[in-house]
């Protein structure tokens, strides 16, 4: 029943087939056995039943509010939720309690969506692993399917079955693993440069950021405001299309939204795609690039040439300098994002408290970990008065060449891009903390950060399994506000695919033996 | 113009050119153009012969005013604006920097500022963009102020202003200032410090409200024409009601910057006074100031660049304490706000909704009668003398007050302003009361005029009813006219025998007139007024006197 899509539970929920108290309660107990995986931070266990007798007093009347009413969601721990701790997985929040709803947490709960909980990242959603949180790593789902077992068996030669779990990817971790392990039909991340988009293609669901300026930022705390995008993760793109319809429009809170009212749309199943012109971006051949993944990505492209659509090798010649501008624009935005957080209005506050200044340096030191204080450091340094010409606005300068390299390529007729989302498939944690925070989001964010940069929608759909039996997905980047050309040639892409379920028999038996072994803790 | 030069004093050391012109290297200096007022001495200038030469110090000033703008909610957020409000009352989730949240442009607020900016005959730019400012501060929740830095709402403008001056201050010279630039900007919130304690209380009520900086260049050479500028900037903002500019109440607060050098040299260091809420304290601050510099500079010291504050009780300016010395406030653009994009007629977008926009020339056609425009109205329409015109823009409310009674009036207006610039002003200002709080209204103040211009009754009983009136019991002039029986004297008869008993009774007096001593007259007529409590019309009585003398 959980492992359907949010279209297809939607409808049970219609037909009285399954009710949502039902369904809240079972994904609840499914989060609990799921707990090992560390995907949310706060279970809302109080608010989420009693926002489904509320769905099922609806179902009952006949007055629901939508499509997604009944429907279990999970949202990223950097939106506000009234009532509920937001932490962004700092000691700086820790215990904070927002008193306003973000507005997509809004309207999702408008649309009667039952909100099971807050789910896990990177501390302020910094960072590509979801491991440098304080409540620690989250556990990519895929580490205990049937699928990579089979494969790792020959190779695991470790006794401790546990040191080889894999990482999600991040930020959005959490929300990736929670809609993979089917604990919820569907979850907000967030995307600033790949954080929703990455742990989605580690995890094999889809993950959309849509255009700046579509969905409200309202409530969500930022990390870089002029690139930050809500993003949605679902089981498929026809689910992600539906959450967009509800979460996109003007928000007269964030004034970056765009005015222009937004049409909810459905995705037809059929397309012509000899009317299609795919880009290939020659620069997206990059070092790092797995031979895997780039024979998939050359696989993906023969399917929409043999499908009849155009595909064409395009150049984005300034790609190379997105990273590095990303970091400078990204430190300097953060730098100046987290200077509210003083110990004084909110959060956490050190008990050093000799003069205003101590309190403000004891707070932060101890509010923030290295990753946080490094990016804060290094912004402050780009914003210098000293430093400001040579390095912001150069790299504004450049950004805007990236996003003029976007707008030629649409310009000569390409409707969508298609490119890798990752440089390989997931690997395990103990791999992933060989290198630091910094080094892995370059690596990691490659792909992903230039539709930050230029402000454009991206999804990421699960494509095939690798040689290890992890998800590898491929990223299609589409002109701005155009979701429904984008997600209709996703669609198409996902039913060629046919990219196989999570078999979770080896995460159900793990949770057992978790189980067995705190018992006997519990016991002994 | 003299104000504005200040002589060095001759009992200073001898301080040569070299001595001043070392401080000129200070990495502060101002544009190089001289001020407005240029002393008319030269240094080392032919002065008369004997005399040491004494060249004459200039005082450059240059003005940052903040002024809260008029609005009922905040720059960025829905909170009320509210003055004196309970502690932490007027605080949105914004405003107090909830994370998340963002800010939202108030349209009032933009409107005021392009009023402004209009008003003071700047070039509004049609795009203007928002920067972040940041310093930690504990009333500064989020770190950082929004601002405008790069590229704000107006500028390049002017502002004239006039000043009385001349032995009598009955001259009227008018200057002009230019203005830099408006921005749009937030306030911060309040710091309560409570050293017994050693506790800061924060209040955020004022965080966040919206603000125009104008920033003016520095035109001005003395603290007297720089209130003179603030006076008529305050009275500028009060008619647009872009701001209510009550300094008491911090909506206007001005800086200060003050430098003095010798004319056709480069401009000196400057400091900066800061936080004066009067624009009596300014015009003090500012000359102490100066004086200050120049005190120092004659003794052979420097002037630093560095911020002081004026310290109204002790009557000075003294250094305030720099918080971290020289800070760097790492602008960025704030990246929650678009541009904000003006249009005019011209401009305009078919089909837009106009709560939408801000439309410049819509704005410029509103724009009301500014105070100058007023003033030569005033001269014109009531043939009152330009200072007058002055004086009566310059109290709050009084113009009202006196086209009000002119228009309750049969009195001549040019009479009718010597008793409301006299008699009624000297008292409220006796009093320590504002034009509103006048217990005398208008319309009791014309009918008294109207008995005294119908010839009911004299102009000292007049000045006795008003005396009555201030006690404001309610009573009407003419209910105090009849209690008090202070109605002339209409009975010829009864006033040819009181005169008649006044000459009789002084023939010293009247030797004297006869002698040919006519002002001698005056006394007797004095002494029937007396008799008569101001109640003999004293052109009449002059006739029967003279008549009784001649005969």
């Amino acid at each position: 029943m959980l492992r359907v899509s949010l279209r297809e539970i939607s409808a049970a929920l219609k037909e009285g087939r399954v009710s949502p108290t039902e369904l809240c309660q079972r994904c609840l107990s499914f989060i609990k056995a799921t707990k090992f995986l560390n995907a949310y931070i706060t279970v809302a266990e109080e608010t989420a039943l009693k926002q489904a007798e509320e769905s099922e007093e609806r179902y009952r009347r006949g007055q629901i509010l939508g499509d997604l009413d009944g429907i279990p969601v999970a949202v990223k721990d950097n939106f506000s939720t009234a009532g509920i701790e937001t932490t962004c997985a700092s000691n700086m929040l820790k215990g904070y309690i927002p008193p306003y709803n973000a507005t997509v947490v809004k309207k999702l709960l408008d649309q009667g969506a039952v909100l099971l909980g807050k789910t896990n990242l990177d501390e302020f959603a910094m960072g590509s692993g979801s491991t440098d949180g304080i409540f620690g790593p989250v556990r990519n789902p895929w580490s205990y399917s049937r699928q990579y077992r089979e494969k790792s068996v020959h190779n695991s030669h470790t006794e401790n079955e546990d040191s080889n779990w894999l990482v999600t990817g991040g930020s959005s971790g959490g929300s990736a693993a929670a809609v993979s392990s089917f604990t919820c039909f569907a979850a907000l991340g967030s995307d600033t440069g790949g954080s929703t988009r990455n742990p989605a293609a580690h995890c094999g669901v889809v993950g959309l950021k849509p255009t700046y300026g579509l969905i409200s930022r309202h409530g969500l705390i930022p990390l870089v405001n002029s690139m930050d995008v809500p993003g949605i993760l679902t089981r498929c793109v026809d689910d992600a299309a539906i959450v967009l319809g509800v979460l996109a429009g003007h928000d007269p809170k964030d004034s970056t939204t765009v005015q222009d009212p937004f049409k909810p749309f459905e995705l037809t199943n059929f397309i012509d795609a000899s009317k299609l012109c795919i880009g290939i971006p020659k620069e997206y051949h990059a070092p790092g690039l797995s031979s895997e993944t780039l024979a998939l990505w050359s696989k993906a492209a023969d399917l929409f040439e043999n499908a009849g659509a155009k595909v064409i090798e395009v150049s984005l010649p300034h790609t190379r300098y997105s990273i590095i501008c990303y970091h400078v624009l990204c430190t300097a935005e953060v730098a100046s994002n987290m200077a509210r957080f003083d110990g004084l209005e909110y959060g956490h506050r050190s008990s050093m408290d000799k003069s205003t200044e101590v309190m403000y340096a004891a707070t932060r030191r101890e509010g923030f970990n290295d990753v946080v204080r490094g990016r804060i450091l290094s912004g402050n340094y780009f914003l210098l008065k000293q430093n400001y010409e040579t390095y912001f606005i150069k790299a504004q300068k450049v950004r805007r060449l990236i996003a003029n390299d976007f707008v030629n390529v649409f310009r000569s007729g390409i409707d969508v891009l298609l490119t890798p989302t990752t440089l390989s498939d997931t690997i395990p944690y103990v791999e992933f903390i060989k290198e630091d925070n910094r080094t892995r989001s370059v690596q990691d964010d490659i792909f992903t950060q230039a539709a930050n940069m230029a402000g454009l929608p991206a999804i990421t759909v699960p494509t095939a399994l690798s040689e290890k039996g992890l998800p590898i997905g491929l990223q299609f980047i589409g002109r701005a506000f155009q979701e429904q050309q984008l997600l209709t040639v996703a669609k198409w892409f996902e039913k060629q695919v046919k990219f196989p379920m999570i078999q979770l028999q080896g995460l159900m038996d793990y949770s057992h033996t978790v189980c067995q072994h705190q018992k006997s803790a519990f016991f002994s | 113009m003299a104000a504005s030069i200040l002589r060095r004093s001759l009992l200073a050391p001898r301080c040569r050119a070299g001595d001043v012109a070392a401080l000129h290297s200070g990495p502060s200096r101002r544009r190089a153009q001289a001020p407005g007022p240029i002393a008319s001495g030269r240094r080392m200038g032919k002065s008369p012969a004997g005399e040491r030469s004494v060249a004459p110090w200039v005082a450059v000033v240059g003005l940052e005013i903040h002024a809260q703008i008029s609005s009922n909610s905040k720059l960025f957020s829905g909170s009320q604006v509210q003055f004196a409000a309970p502690p932490n009352s007027l605080v949105s989730f914004f405003d107090a920097s909830l994370p998340g949240t963002l800010p939202a442009l108030n349209r009032r607020c933009v409107e005021a500022a392009v009023m402004t900016g209009l008003a003071l005959n700047c070039s509004i730019n049609k795009k203007s963009l928002f920067d972040r400012k940041h310093y930690f501060y504990a009333d500064l929740p989020a770190g950082y102020q929004i601002t405008q830095q790069r590229l704000p709402v107006a500028v390049n403008g002017s502002l004239s202003y006039s000043l009385c001056v001349g032995g009598k201050k009955n001259q009227v010279v008018t200057r002009t200032v230019r203005i830099k630039q408006i921005q749009l900007e937030q306030d911060s919130g309040k710091s309560l410090h409570d050293d017994t304690r050693s506790q800061t209380l924060i209040d955020l009520n004022r965080a966040g409200v919206g603000l125009m900086e104008v920033v003016m260049e520095p035109d001005m050479s003395s603290g007297e024409e720089a209130a003179a500028a603030v006076r008529e900037l305050q009275l500028i903002l009060q008619t647009l009601g872009s701001s209510q500019a009550i300094m008491a109440e911090g909506q206007l607060r001005v800086d200060a910057n003050v430098s003095v050098h010798h004319p056709g040299e480069a401009l000196g260091v400057r400091t900066e006074v800061k936080n004066i809420n009067s624009a009596r304290f300014l015009a003090r601050a500012i000359d102490y100031e100066i004086q200050r510099q120049i005190k120092e500079l004659e003794n052979g010291g420097t002037v630093i660049n560095e911020t002081r504050a004026f310290d109204y009780k002790l009557g000075c300016t003294i250094p305030m304490r720099d918080k971290e010395g020289k800070q760097d406030y790492r602008f960025m653009p704030e990246p929650n706000l678009p541009p904000l994009i003006l249009c005019d007629n011209k401009s305009l977008p078919a089909n837009t909704n106009h709560q939408h926009v801000v439309n410049i020339d819509w704005i410029r056609e509103r724009l009301p009668d500014l105070p100058s425009v007023r003033r030569v109205k005033l001269v014109e329409q009531y043939g009152i003398l330009p200072e007058h015109s002055f004086t009566l823009l310059n109290e709050d409310g009084l113009m009202e007050f006196f086209e009000n009674v002119v228009r309750q009036t049969q009195m001549n207006p040019k009479k009718v302003i010597g008793w409301i610039l006299n008699v009624m002003l000297g008292y409220l200002k006796q009093h320590n009361l504002t034009v509103q709080e006048s217990p005398v209204s208008s319309l009791f103040l014309a009918d008294l005029l109207n008995l005294l211009e119908r010839g009911t009754i004299s102009s000292s009983a007049a000045k006795q009813v008003l005396e009555e009136l201030w006690k404001a019991e309610g009573k009407t002039p003419l209910q105090i006219v009849e209690e008090k029986k202070l109605e002339l004297i209409q009975d010829q008869q009864e006033l040819e025998q009181i005169c008649q008993a006044v000459v009789e009774g002084h023939q010293e007096e009247v030797m004297e007139i006869k002698k040919g001593n006519p002002k001698v007259l005056n006394k007797l007529i004095g002494l029937v007024q007396r008799t008569t409590r101001g109640r003999a019309d004293p052109v009449l009585v002059k006739q029967i006197l003279e008549k009784r003398l001649s005969q």
